[in-house]
């Protein structure tokens, strides 16, 4: 990587948060004027939603068995193993089901988008949009950002829910815990404020998902070698944008409804 | 003159101005054009028009510039400096958004076909029809009488992938025509094709300019193709481009060449032959 002075440096970055923050508030802006791509969201949402349920079933689901087993050793020291069901509920819903399943999305289509409107911008496929009097943000963008907000929201809650299932199976099969107290306690530790929790994080990595690999695939440039850089930089950064934004929406949950 | 022409035509379909349109009054007007790219000047002070039914080649060496001036024509660039008027409204001062209403008076062919690899020849032929909405049965006829024009009515259920270099370039052909538009813009047609396919695409062109009259803009690399495009036109009996008789020129066809950025030269057929400058005469032979 060649060496620039530090104010070209910053210009670029500063450049590069304009242009995310003008992309960004487009495709928003998008969504409240017409014309709309359904079949596109639709697309979309079918790509993201459907087609990623096998990776976010079989990480929930481990997520959960490896917590009941790892969990189960110290709560045993404590004489609290009956509480497996309650930690298991409790991590899945509130942290590891919202950051696990954002993170496998991210892996999985910010990737797509990006290398997919990467190689639409360096073939002149987004210019020849523009020239047909199609605007790209609205084509490509919009569609992508509704479906994977609104997707991941429920893929979050399928992960939970198989991450409690999953959990369930080690404690009975493995624990020798009784199914209902398991049940019973997970459903006992989830609160209204632990849900909103787990519930509001997918929103923001939605958002992040899309706009951070839809910024990465328009801004591509120089050829192939350029679609993959952009490509893995739409993983790398969305993936830590997931997780920084995950502690400020944990933090700001825990100023609104306190600690539960 | 309206007093906001970019509002004129946001209001749907493109709407023409009489005032801003007619016989006299030119399709496409640069007017000191510079452009630079980083710290490298692409363009430079660049001013020229062309008229109602104007066919204009633009020459020269590669890397002159030629297919930014391509896009500043239809927006997809903003130049550093001066004016650009496309059908009397200034591109460099409209909006995205108003771009795309005026855009739908204009059909462009990408140097590398830019065909939307996604679809079919029938889906990208009849992209901009069912951006607007145009029924399904229409656009399939006027699909296939597009691609029918281009000779490629066996190909409406390929995908790009599927078809060779030269038949891309005619379905991007057939993409640009469908609407009919008032203004095409080549963007080298010809690029990176043997000759005999070349001469396919050219003669496309040629039947483009004496069917339609369109006013059209046409890059290219390659003299051999720009004097055929100036010394042939299209008959419509025999459905192929002839000669003109005794070595006649098409008058509405005139060239530009540039080079480094820079205008060389301006103006007819017979006085770019006839060009006294040397870079030109060097250039020509």
């Amino acid at each position: 990587m060649p060496l620039v002075s530090p104010d070209v440096f910053l210009k670029e970055r500063i450049q590069a948060i304009q242009d995310y923050s003008v992309l960004t508030g487009r495709a928003v802006a998008n969504i409240f004027t017409g014309p709309h791509y359904w079949d596109d969201v639709f697309t979309q949402m079918d790509s993201i939603g459907v087609g990623s349920m096998p990776i976010v079933i079989l990480t929930g689901f481990f997520t959960g068995c490896v917590l009941a087993l790892q969990s189960a050793s110290s709560l045993e020291a404590f004489g609290a193993i009956s509480m497996t069901g309650n930690l298991v509920a409790l991590s899945m819903v509130k942290e590891l089901g919202p950051v696990l399943t954002g993170l496998m999305i991210s892996g999985r289509n910010a990737s797509g988008m990006a290398s997919e409107l990467g190689s639409m911008k360096v073939s002149e496929q987004i210019d020849a949009m523009r020239a047909l009097g199609t605007d790209p943000t609205r084509k490509l963008v919009t569609p992508r950002l509704i479906a994977t907000v609104f997707m991941l929201f429920f893929l979050t809650i399928v992960s939970d829910a198989v991450g409690i299932a999953g959990g369930a199976l080690v404690s009975v099969a493995i624990l020798g815990l009784n199914a209902s107290s398991y049940f019973h306690s997970s459903y006992r530790s989830l609160t209204y404020a632990g849900l909103t929790q787990g519930l509001v994080k997918p929103l923001f990595s939605g958002f992040i998902i899309a706009t951070v690999g839809c910024y990465y695939g328009m801004n591509t440039k120089g050829g192939t070698q350029g679609v993959g850089r952009a490509t893995t930089q739409a993983v790398v950064v969305s993936s830590v944008f997931i997780i920084v934004v995950d502690f400020l929406v944990s933090r700001a949950m825990i100023g609104i409804f306190g600690s539960q | 003159m309206p007093a906001n022409p970019p509002a004129a035509i946001a209001l749907g379909k493109p709407q023409t101005d009489p005032s801003m349109e007619g016989p006299g009054i030119p399709v496409v007007c640069f007017e000191g054009v510079s452009i630079k790219f980083d710290v490298k000047p692409v363009l430079e002070e660049i001013s020229f028009t062309v008229m109602p039914a104007e066919t204009r080649v633009i020459l020269g060496p590669a890397g002159c510039g030629k297919s930014v001036l391509m896009k500043l024509a239809n927006g997809l660039l903003k130049p550093d400096a001066g004016t650009i008027k496309i059908f009397g409204h200034d591109v460099t001062k409209m909006r995205e958004t108003d771009l795309f209403q005026l855009r739908a008076r204009i059909g462009m062919v990408f140097q590398e076909s830019a065909l939307f690899d996604s679809l079919t020849v029938e889906d990208n032929v009849a992209y901009r029809l069912h951006e607007e909405k145009v029924p399904e049965e229409e656009a399939h006829a006027r699909v296939v009488e597009s691609l029918k024009f281009v000779e490629l009515e066996q190909a409406i259920a390929k995908f790009p992938s599927e078809l060779s270099g030269g038949m891309r370039r005619r379905v991007s052909i057939a993409r640009a025509i469908i609407s009919k538009p008032d203004l095409i813009l080549y963007d080298s047609p010809t690029g990176g094709l043997d000759p005999i396919t070349s001469t396919t695409i050219v003669e496309l062109v040629v039947k483009q300019r004496d069917v339609s009259h369109a006013t059209s803009l046409l890059i290219t690399h390659r003299l051999q193709d720009a004097f055929t495009l100036a010394m042939h036109r299209f008959d419509a009996k025999t459905g192929h481009m002839e000669p003109i008789p005794n070595g006649g020129v098409d008058p509405s066809t005139k060239f530009l060449v540039l080079n480094e950025g820079k205008i060389v030269f301006d103006g007819s057929t017979e006085e770019l032959v006839h060009s006294e400058d040397p870079w030109l005469k060097a250039y020509l032979s």
